[in-house]
């Protein structure tokens, strides 16, 4: 039987008229990195922020790791990490210093701190650096000092809240390395992110946020075949033959392809394959339209996201209700 | 209510580490205080009155010690405005520790910064011939009367950092808010020379009833005429305090639990 380490039942958080949340429903199952991917707005942090026992909501319930947020606030804490959007960590104390003040409040005692703190800053790679004041750290150092303090007692349950937003690749890749270690250790892992690449990286499963609510909810693999699974992408010769490729296009496949003028690319979902693929190339060239190139491939995440939400992760969020509601088993 | 004691003696090492660490401020808490001895004690003060006779830098003396126990308003509220706006303090919320950790960690690392601040003016003051007169048991007592002053204004300053949040903000209005508290009060003038509304409203001043408590207990020059407040400064010094206290301490507290809102 699968054990669920973070659960939500029907949370619902109000600002004022807005919803924040509303009854957003969620279950992490035990050892696996879960995303959460919404765009700007759509409700991750606060949902993180409740779960954290940082924020009160107004509807519904959630445990993690088995102990109850609202009435059991002191055991969850004592079960989880965060690492937020900012690098939660002190800017004047040294890293060593701050790892210890952290492991100290974490009621290490003086010795297991010290001891506890140093182990971190070596796997961390931060051991050379670690006398030097956190505010003098680069962005992607003091991110990792700062999931070194969500560290301090081996957490249950990891928070992650954007956690490479602003990294440059390489230490984004860094970040995602020890999040793999850490699940493999034991830890469980709730992301937020509005990086289809990370989430397609790293999670397990993932819930698609919008306004505040579980648009569809999958494996990877299941949200991106979502979308009618495999796609057709045709690259014609002449630029001026891509509208009426994509009017000869439409009918075989039964959706509207979507065009790149730029690349005389088209790209449309296309039902049963490659059955579908000859069908294609056989209905432009009795067109006589001359194509390039065509190929056949796996539908991307963000175009899983595009069709679940009617826009793209980085764009602001449209009026609620432009997305289409997908069930999956 | 260990764990309280505990998770609070480790916030005030850390706030202590900070003034180690960054001891810039501390210098500039500093500087100010003794730019005033010198502007107030030897531009201005030439022509100064005391009233009842005596030197104006001994009567300006314990204005000053007061006023720098106001302006360590300043530190506290940027300091908690900082930790708020960098998301440390999420990180403290999200842990296991004592909630009141955070607040009389602050609060304590500031009494012990007033002490060391206090200690090095009273020896400023000494090399420009201040002194107590009435003995080292008075002087103590009128230390411990700056020292809680101090308190009360680290709450009024952890309760503006909470209310304003955003650091920038709170260190631009800190020192226009603090200073008409020195300047209309008997810090610089005694409210006797002054037009009689404004020397009552000084008089009324609380951070007054310190600076006259201490000048009676230190034996400077300058005791106030017979107002009520003027006459009544001991009591006032330790009234106005804990009322303060009695009054920010539980608006910081819930400001701090309205954060989860």
């Amino acid at each position: 039987m699968t054990t669920f380490e973070v659960v939500a039942e029907g949370l619902g958080k109000r600002y004022g008229p807005t919803r924040a949340l509303d009854t957003f429903d969620l279950n992490v199952p035990a050892g696996t990195v879960y995303g959460l991917l919404g765009p700007n707005g759509a409700g991750k942090t606060t949902a993180v922020r409740i779960l954290a026992t940082l924020l009160r909501f107004d509807a519904g319930r959630a445990t993690v790791a088995g102990y109850d947020v609202l009435r059991q606030p002191d055991e969850v804490r004592a079960r989880i990490g965060l690492t937020g959007q900012y690098a939660a960590v002190d800017e004047i104390l040294s890293g060593r210093q701050n790892l210890e003040l952290f492991g100290r409040l974490f009621r290490l005692g003086r010795r297991e701190a010290r001891q506890r703190a140093g182990e971190l800053l070596e796997r961390f790679g931060l051991d050379e650096a670690a006398s030097r004041s956190a505010g003098e750290y680069s962005g992607g150092m003091r991110r990792r000092l700062d999931l070194a303090a969500s560290l301090i007692r081996t957490p249950r349950v990891l928070f992650l809240d954007e956690p490479t937003t602003g990294l440059d690749p390489r230490s984004r890749n860094q970040v995602w390395d020890l999040v793999r270690s850490l699940v493999a250790e034991g830890t469980t892992v709730l992301l937020t992110t509005q990086y289809l690449e990370e989430a397609d990286q790293l999670a397990n499963r993932i819930s698609v946020i919008d306004a505040g609510r579980v648009v569809a909810e999958g494996s990877p693999d299941e949200l991106k075949s979502m979308t009618g699974g495999d796609r057709v992408e045709v690259m014609v010769r002449d630029a001026a033959d891509l509208h009426q490729a994509a009017r000869v296009v439409e009918p075989i496949c039964g959706a509207e392809p979507e065009l790149d003028p730029e690349s005389r690319r088209l790209s449309v979902p296309v039902p049963d394959r490659v059955a579908g693929l000859v069908h294609v190339v056989r209905a432009l060239d009795d067109a006589g339209i001359a194509v390039e190139d065509v190929s056949l491939r796996r539908a991307t995440l963000d175009e899983a996201f595009l069709y679940l939400t009617g826009h793209r992760p980085d764009e602001a969020r449209e009026p609620v209700g432009a997305g289409r509601k997908v069930d999956v088993a | 209510m260990t764990t309280a004691v505990a998770d609070g003696w480790t916030m005030t090492r850390r706030n202590m580490i900070h003034v180690i660490r960054a001891p810039e401020e501390l210098i500039l808490y500093f500087t100010l205080p003794i730019m005033f001895v010198l502007v107030f004690g030897y531009v201005f003060g030439s022509g100064m009155q005391v009233p009842g006779g005596g030197s104006y830098r001994e009567f300006l003396l314990p204005g000053v010690f007061v006023m720098t126990m106001l302006y360590g308003l300043g530190a506290t509220a940027t300091g908690v405005a900082l930790d708020l706006s960098r998301g440390v303090v999420d990180r403290f919320r999200s842990m296991p520790m004592a909630r009141s950790a955070l607040m009389t960690g602050r609060s304590a690392a500031d009494l012990l910064r007033a002490l060391l601040e206090m200690s090095t003016l009273l020896a400023c003051g000494l090399l420009v011939g201040w002194q107590w007169r009435l003995g080292v048991g008075k002087a103590l007592l009128a230390v411990g009367l700056l020292l809680l002053l101090r308190v009360a204004i680290t709450w009024v300053g952890i309760y503006l950092a909470l209310l304003v949040r955003n650091p920038d903000t709170v260190g631009v209005i800190v020192f226009p808010a603090a200073f008409p508290f020195t300047a209309i009060s008997n810090v610089f003038v005694s409210p006797e020379l002054m037009p009689s509304f404004i020397g009552a409203i000084s008089e009324w001043n609380p951070l007054s009833a310190t600076v006259a408590a201490i000048r009676e207990l230190f034996g400077n020059p300058g005791l106030g005429g017979d107002s009520w407040p003027a006459e009544h400064a001991m009591l006032l010094a330790v009234l106005w305090p804990v009322l303060l206290i009695a009054t920010f301490a539980p608006l910081a507290v819930r400001r701090y639990r309205r954060l989860s809102r």
